[in-house]
């Protein structure tokens, strides 16, 4: 007994030992770019004689944070993010070493309020849903309340009598913060004051803006999407907040309100007339191109026509691609790898 | 027994009688009653668990039936390998989703425009072309000839053959169009389509295509998993049993340590995630994903169970055991070496066993650990990247993909398995070997 422990503890050591090296690209990051990163990855593993890369779904927030923590076989070669990288990180990465970034954008996904097909689809503006969402509201000049509204019907007539219940992210995922940002956000700026408000007080601005109000209208349904559309079947009241993949695959069980009278359609997020939506991105660490086999050919699948083109492998999975210009902008800057971010 | 008392009592015999009568039918309905209640209780736990099963398992048969179809491809030897070479390195990078896609459409004619064309292409799975290549590759002779291959169908098709899709919703709202529908008819009724056995799902690694997917990397990830926490958790589970039950003083440290590793027990398991964050990865600098440090982190999860159990277990060997030894002139340590633990064993293991059933089941510590991945490269040895049965089980019940959910259930169904036969096991040990004193 106490040899196969002895043994079995030199293994572990010289197992160990044995890892320094690495030969298979690590992607970290946004849970929206996961179903296309792995596609690519995929793709990648099969048809080349390289490893398969590994692909973790740690948050675009967590995917920085690993990214930035170092150079070395121990920290991740890519990041996708759902947002653009903010200057803290950028600030923390130079401390950590990490100063050569490529920032390649790969499309574009929609944020989607979604209901019921039982029930009749929402026609909504990005203000109603701000009132109906806000944690305060503007109540005249300078003044905020807190939330008053139970019914859609109370904001607006035309919206449908029945209780505000909105399933939704929460605070840790992107697709939360693009919300905000994008439909909330959106919606506060409409009234002239509070916008002017951003010039005076950005915190105060910000947290008005932002602020989703926590009385039970407004219900985070964790990070699980599938779960939100199964409670939306269940539930013709309630209305789910997610990305446009997920209404993409179950076009027959929910449908999508109409934003600002735009129906959230591919060729609508394409365009960009519908409202609500985001650019997606991941990052390339070029420190490690030289060291880590494989990563330039990773991009390069990434960026190629029949992966993120009008027809390619990806847009079946429910990316938006980019204009044809936007496209081969960022085709050329991933090819060489050149350093675009923190300049 | 007062005999004085006796005589007093029988006085009032026919009254006490009266009383146990005027009470019995009471009585009679509380015992029944409280039967009533303890047969109820079983009888939901029972329901719901069956409620569990067959929606486990109702959901989960779907995904144990493919949908594939013998193509007739031709493999033009001028575009796959020009020069006659012969080498699989030149053989794969052929364009093979092409060869498959003229099968496709050679089977359709009449089919010409680009947009139907991307249609009827899109009935088979971007798997057909992998294994056309995979197959082209090992036999480098089939380079411009025609074979017939049996390649997957995409999802939606393999949905729409199980009756999970139907051409009853409007066409707008399903992920199969009429057109597609009709060719799968055209195609079914010329034979080619097969529904068979899902045989992938038990050979292949994780995939972003459902029809691709399966779950053998999940099960190595698991085994090494399981390997690594059996070898850790046991002998030194085994090791601090035995000496806090036979050697240990009883004094407060030795109090405090028990009433430590009782606490242990009751820790969220998520907690030696972030131990395992903590002290593995980023001190020790141990690989991220692999079974190694989530093997490591079980079975510092485990190890409270397993010390309690062997306690356990240790306890029940009656003294008598060791005073006999003890008497013969034995040591301590042979007393215990040779008598006290050989007849805990079997109690021991049951432990370990059930540590381990538990340690299977376990998702949250691996997620700080990096084994919540997308991997689809089968783990090779115990610090390659790999995945476990409860994480693929996690990953494909939040994908987007309709038919990774009933792939999630047969995922659910296969760890049930696993764990019954576990749990089966200690019970069979139990019955066997356990003896009662």
């Amino acid at each position: 007994m106490k040899k196969l422990i002895a043994i079995s503890a030199l293994a572990v050591v010289a197992m160990a030992g044995a890892a320094e090296a690495r030969d298979q690209i690590r992607i970290v990051g946004s849970s929206t770019v996961y179903p296309f990163s792995t596609t690519v990855a995929e793709q990648f593993g099969k048809t080349s004689s390289l490893k398969t890369p590994v692909v973790e779904s740690t948050g675009s927030g967590g995917g920085l944070k690993l990214f930035c923590a170092g150079v070395g076989v121990e920290h991740p070669d890519i990041t996708n993010a759902s947002r653009a990288i903010k200057s803290s990180e950028i600030e923390k990465c130079r401390k950590n070493g990490v100063t050569d970034i490529t920032e390649v954008k790969v499309g574009y996904d929609g944020i989607v309020v979604a209901n019921s097909k039982d029930a009749a689809p929402m026609k909504i503006t990005r203000k109603q849903l701000f009132l109906a969402l806000a944690k305060d509201i503007p109540a005249g000049e300078g003044v905020f309340q807190p939330n008053p509204y139970t019914k859609w019907s109370e904001i607006d007539p035309s919206l449908p009598d029945v209780r505000i219940e909105v399933l939704g992210p929460p605070p840790t995922s992107g697709t939360r913060d693009a919300f905000a940002e994008l439909a909330l956000e959106g919606g506060c700026k409409k009234f002239a004051w509070v916008k002017a408000l951003k010039k005076t007080d950005k915190k105060k601005y910000k947290g008005v803006c932002h602020g989703i109000r926590e009385d039970g209208a407004y219900v985070e349904a964790g990070e699980n999407d599938v779960l939100i559309v199964r409670k939306l079947e269940e539930n013709a009241n309630a209305f789910g907040v997610f990305g446009f993949s997920f209404l993409d695959q179950n076009a027959d069980r929910v449908q999508g309100s109409l934003i600002e009278g735009k129906e959230p359609s591919f060729d609508n997020i394409a365009d960009g007339t519908y409202p609500i939506s985001r650019p997606l991105f991941f990052y390339v660490k070029n420190a490690h191109a030289n060291t880590i086999p494989g990563i330039r050919e990773y991009v390069a699948e990434f960026t190629s026509e029949k992966a993120w083109g009008e027809d390619g492998y990806l847009s079946d999975k429910g990316l938006i691609p980019m204009p044809d210009a936007e496209r081969e902008r960022y085709r050329s800057e991933a090819s060489t790898l050149t350093v675009n971010v923190g300049m | 027994m007062n005999d004085q008392n006796a005589p007093t009592r029988s006085i009032d015999n026919s009254t006490a009688m009266a009383a146990v009568q005027r009470s019995l039918g009471k009585r009679n309905r509380a015992e029944r009653r409280f039967r009533f209640f303890g047969i109820a209780s079983i009888g939901i736990a029972l329901a719901l668990l069956m409620v569990l099963f067959w929606t486990i398992i109702s959901s989960a048969l779907p995904a144990f039936t493919e949908t594939s179809i013998d193509l007739e491809i031709t493999l033009p030897a001028d575009e796959i390998d020009p020069q006659g070479s012969g080498d699989p390195a030149v053989i794969g990078d052929a364009n093979f989703p092409k060869y498959i896609k003229r099968a496709m459409y050679s089977l359709f004619p009449e089919v010409t425009k680009r947009r139907d064309k991307k249609q009827l292409a899109g009935l088979i799975s971007p798997g057909a072309a992998f294994k056309l290549r995979e197959h082209a590759m090992s036999d480098p002779s089939l380079v411009g000839t025609t074979i017939v291959l049996r390649v997957p169908m995409s999802d939606d098709v393999d949905q729409f053959k199980k009756g999970q899709i139907t051409a009853d919703i409007p066409e707008s709202d399903r992920r199969i169009s009429d057109k597609q529908i009709a060719w799968v008819q055209t195609l079914t009724d010329m034979g080619l389509v097969h529904q068979g056995f899902n045989k992938t799902f038990f050979t292949a690694g994780d995939s972003r295509e459902p029809e691709l997917a399966g779950i053998w990397g999940a099960i190595m990830g698991s085994i090494f998993t399981m390997i690594i926490t059996l070898a850790l958790s046991f002998p030194i589970g085994v090791a601090s049993a035995v000496y806090l039950e036979e050697f240990a003083p009883k004094n407060r440290l030795s109090d405090i340590i028990e009433v430590n590793i009782n606490n242990l027990a009751a820790v969220p398991s998520i907690v030696f995630g972030l131990l395992g964050l903590a002290v593995f990865l980023n001190f020790a600098g141990l690989p991220r994903s692999a079974p190694l440090v989530g093997g490591m982190v079980l079975a510092l999860m485990t190890l409270p169970t397993v010390i309690i159990a062997s306690r356990a277990a240790l306890k029940s060997v009656p003294p008598s055991i060791r005073e006999a030894a003890l008497g013969l002139g034995a040591s301590k340590a042979q007393a215990v070496a040779h008598h006290v633990v050989p007849l805990a064993l079997p109690g021991m293991l049951t432990g370990a066993i059930i540590g381990m059933a538990r340690a299977l089941g376990e998702t949250a510590p691996l997620l700080m650990i990096g084994m919540v991945a997308f991997i689809v490269d089968f783990p090779g040895n115990f610090t390659d990247p790999a995945t476990v049965l409860p994480v693929q089980i996690y990953l494909w019940a939040d994908a987007p993909e309709r038919a990774f959910i009933e792939r999630s259930s047969a995922t659910t169904l296969v760890l049930l398995c696993f764990l019954i036969m576990m749990n089966g096991l200690a019970v069979i040990l139990r019955k066997r070997f356990e003896r009662r004193w």
